[in-house]
């Protein structure tokens, strides 16, 4: 028998209402989440990559079960997160953490760090009560912070030294999985090095998988073994980091990477891509969702939505043009 | 170089936080755009990038002050300008842009007046007349069936599409310089990659120098000329793009460049940090402020950092730094290669 994997997504769906009726039902909705489908092994990160509204957040909160799903399952560790009752859930967040873009909105003001960090353990019940504050100075230590630290309050902290503590509360319980929605976005690139580094220590130590959600695809290609690249709310590209980022088969993907600015001064005259505004994600263009802004459009792709198809071991791609290329 | 449009001098512009204590954002800063140049400044936030570009207007609002130094736009200067001859120059001359395009534009009014407004202000020109320069201003600047468009409301459009008027708007009255304070911080990458290419493109063809304020020096080596890099209110090193990004100088400048992961970088190494944050800009200090940071310091053992601001030294053709170690090596890596 095969082992199943850390985390398994199945045609999952979210919709949010835009529109209520008279007696407040959804009339109208955009499918945030469009039918995802992937899984994750142990000790493995994927990356999540996407322009703004795209759904990727959504995704990551619709994993740990903080966003009620339209359709399709998350199993997690055996579980369907949808499935549970209060108390199996309360267990299952145990080994399923998120940390935030922005650290600072996310510690309770008026409470020290050490007490928020600690807090994790209490509901959890884990540990003899005696033992918490070591573990707590322990794990202050691991993110790189000093024991003092914990009782300081959040505004006595720079902004990277306030995401070491969301990551330290996050380790706290040792989870399996921890989704990072956009951990490094609100860092300046000094500090930003500095958390990735350290996320890129501790998953190695901790044997963590991490969903690693952010629109910065140098970050993503730093941290990530395999990339999605979504879409208004679909994956259209999913293959091992080395292979996405240097042999990119779906023409979004392309799009994005000849967009991101390098520093290398004989990539200046390149020329930039131009892919057109983007769709009003209520009016998504029938077929190909891509298709109002690809170069490669043909006209199967406004009669066809196209599925995800494996073009190599581990790369699937969800594109006419790309498929019938090869 | 060519004369100066835009030259500034010893500029500091302070915060005053109560009786006895201040905040130095910009603690004298020289630095001069010539006509039609791309002029890219750069630094991380707290580094006094945007109080500089405010302070070239004069647009520091209280409790911020500028307290010395001097502005000089074509030979005219700026501080000793009237409340009326400063408005008309701010409108006139120069342009500004921010980073968030939807909340500098006013929610309640078509854009097609929003872009009219500096034509009816400034020039003499009649209300059918600015309405149809409105609709040309908007083609200009890639905006989709302007004719259309001239009648949406700022909330119907993108932030792409709103950061365009608003180009459109700040280069309405073809001024001079242009400053852009992160414009396409808060926009994807796809939408970034255009509207560079426009900022760029606009510049170059109505003469308009443009000082690009940014965090990234990717944004930078697309379209500057020039770039200046900032630390704790100071320019630490200013160049040509090309030699500060090939042959950066200063510590703070090599590890910037170091610590953003690029595309295409060999993956899993350790990135190379800069330890330690940003000085409390409150705090005066006598010594160079990235001192506490810096790895030339610790392995050259200075002792001059901790004591005195290091002067602008001349590293190669237009290139200057303030660094005490870092024209030393600079001339020991020039022996090893040649």
């Amino acid at each position: 028998m095969t082992i199943p994997p850390l985390l398994d997504v199945r045609n999952l769906k979210v919709r949010y209402p835009i529109k209520t009726g008279l007696f407040g039902k959804p009339v109208d909705s955009i499918a945030a989440v469009d039918d995802v489908s992937f899984t994750l092994e142990r000790g493995e990160t994927l990356g999540l990559v996407g322009e703004s509204g795209c759904g990727k957040s959504t995704l990551g909160r619709t994993i740990l079960a903080l966003q009620q799903p339209a359709g399709g399952a998350v199993m997690f560790r055996n579980q369907d997160v949808f499935c549970l009752s209060p108390g199996e859930r309360k267990h299952q967040r145990r080994f399923a953490q998120m940390i935030f873009q922005n650290p600072r909105s996310c510690f309770d003001p008026r409470r020290t760090l050490g007490a928020s960090v600690r807090m994790a353990l209490d509901i959890q019940e884990m540990l003899a009560p005696s033992e918490r504050d070591a573990a707590v100075a322990e794990i202050f230590r691991k993110v790189g912070l000093r024991p003092e630290h914990r009782l300081r309050y959040p505004h006595e902290l720079s902004g990277g030294q306030l995401q070491r503590v969301g990551i330290a509360r996050a380790l706290i319980l040792k989870p399996d999985l921890i989704v990072c929605d956009e951990p490094v976005s609100a860092l300046d690139v000094s500090v930003q090095a500095q958390i990735l580094n350290l996320l890129n220590d501790l998953r190695q130590e901790f044997g963590l998988a991490l969903i690693f959600v952010s629109h910065n695809l140098a970050v993503v290609e730093y941290i990530a073994d395999r990339v999605a690249v979504m879409y208004y709310g679909r994956i259209v590209e999913l293959a091992p980091t080395h292979q996405l980022f240097n042999n990119p088969r779906h023409p979004y993907t392309k799009a994005l990477l000849s967009a991101v600015p390098s520093i290398d001064f004989t990539r200046r005259h390149e020329p930039m891509p131009k892919l057109g505004d983007p769709p009003n994600p209520a009016r998504l263009p029938s077929g190909c969702r891509f298709r109002s802004r690809c170069p490669m459009a043909m006209p199967r792709c406004a009669e066809e939505d196209p599925a995800m198809t494996a073009l190599a071991a581990g790369h699937d791609v969800a594109c006419h043009a790309a498929l019938t290329a090869s | 170089m060519s004369k100066a449009l835009l030259a500034i001098q010893g500029v500091k512009t302070e915060f005053r936080l109560g009786r006895a204590r201040a905040l130095q954002a910009v603690q004298g800063v020289d630095l001069s755009i010539s006509a039609g140049e791309i002029v890219g400044l750069v630094g991380e936030s707290g580094s006094g990038k945007s109080v500089l570009a405010l302070s070239m207007l004069r647009l520091v609002q209280p409790p911020g002050q500028i307290t010395d130094g001097h502005i000089l736009f074509d030979g005219e200067d700026v501080m000793q300008m009237s409340a009326r001859a400063l408005s008309a120059w701010r409108g006139r001359d120069v342009g500004m842009i921010f980073q968030q395009p939807q909340s500098c534009l006013n929610p309640v009014k078509r854009i097609g007046w929003q872009v009219a407004e500096p034509l009816l202000r400034h020039e003499k020109i009649g209300r059918k007349a600015a309405w149809a320069a409105a609709i040309d201003l908007l083609r200009a600047v890639g905006i989709p069936a302007p004719e259309e468009k001239v009648l949406a409301y700022p909330h119907e459009l993108s932030g792409g599409q709103a950061q365009r008027v608003m180009i459109a708007i700040a280069l309405a009255l073809k001024p001079r310089l242009l400053i852009a304070d992160e414009p396409t911080t808060a926009l994807d990458v796809t939408i970034q990659a255009q509207i560079l290419e426009l900022l760029s493109e606009r510049c170059r063809t109505l003469g308009t120098s443009l000082l690009l304020v940014t965090h990234d020096l990717g944004v930078v080596a697309r379209i500057a000329d020039r770039v200046a890099v900032m630390y704790a209110g100071r320019i630490v090193e200013e160049g040509p793009v090309e030699a500060m990004l090939t042959a950066p100088s200063h510590p703070y400048t090599k590890g910037l460049i170091a610590a953003a992961p690029q595309l295409g970088q060999a993956q899993g190494g350790r990135l190379k940090d800069i330890p330690g944050a940003i000085p409390d800009l409150s705090r005066p200090y006598a010594g160079c402020a990235f001192a506490p940071r810096c790895e030339l310091r610790q392995s050259l053992s200075l002792k001059a950092c901790d004591n005195a601001q290091p002067a602008p030294t001349t590293v190669g053709s237009a290139h200057t730094v303030r660094c005490f170690g870092a024209a030393g090596s600079i001339q020991s890596e020039m022996r090893v290669t040649s």
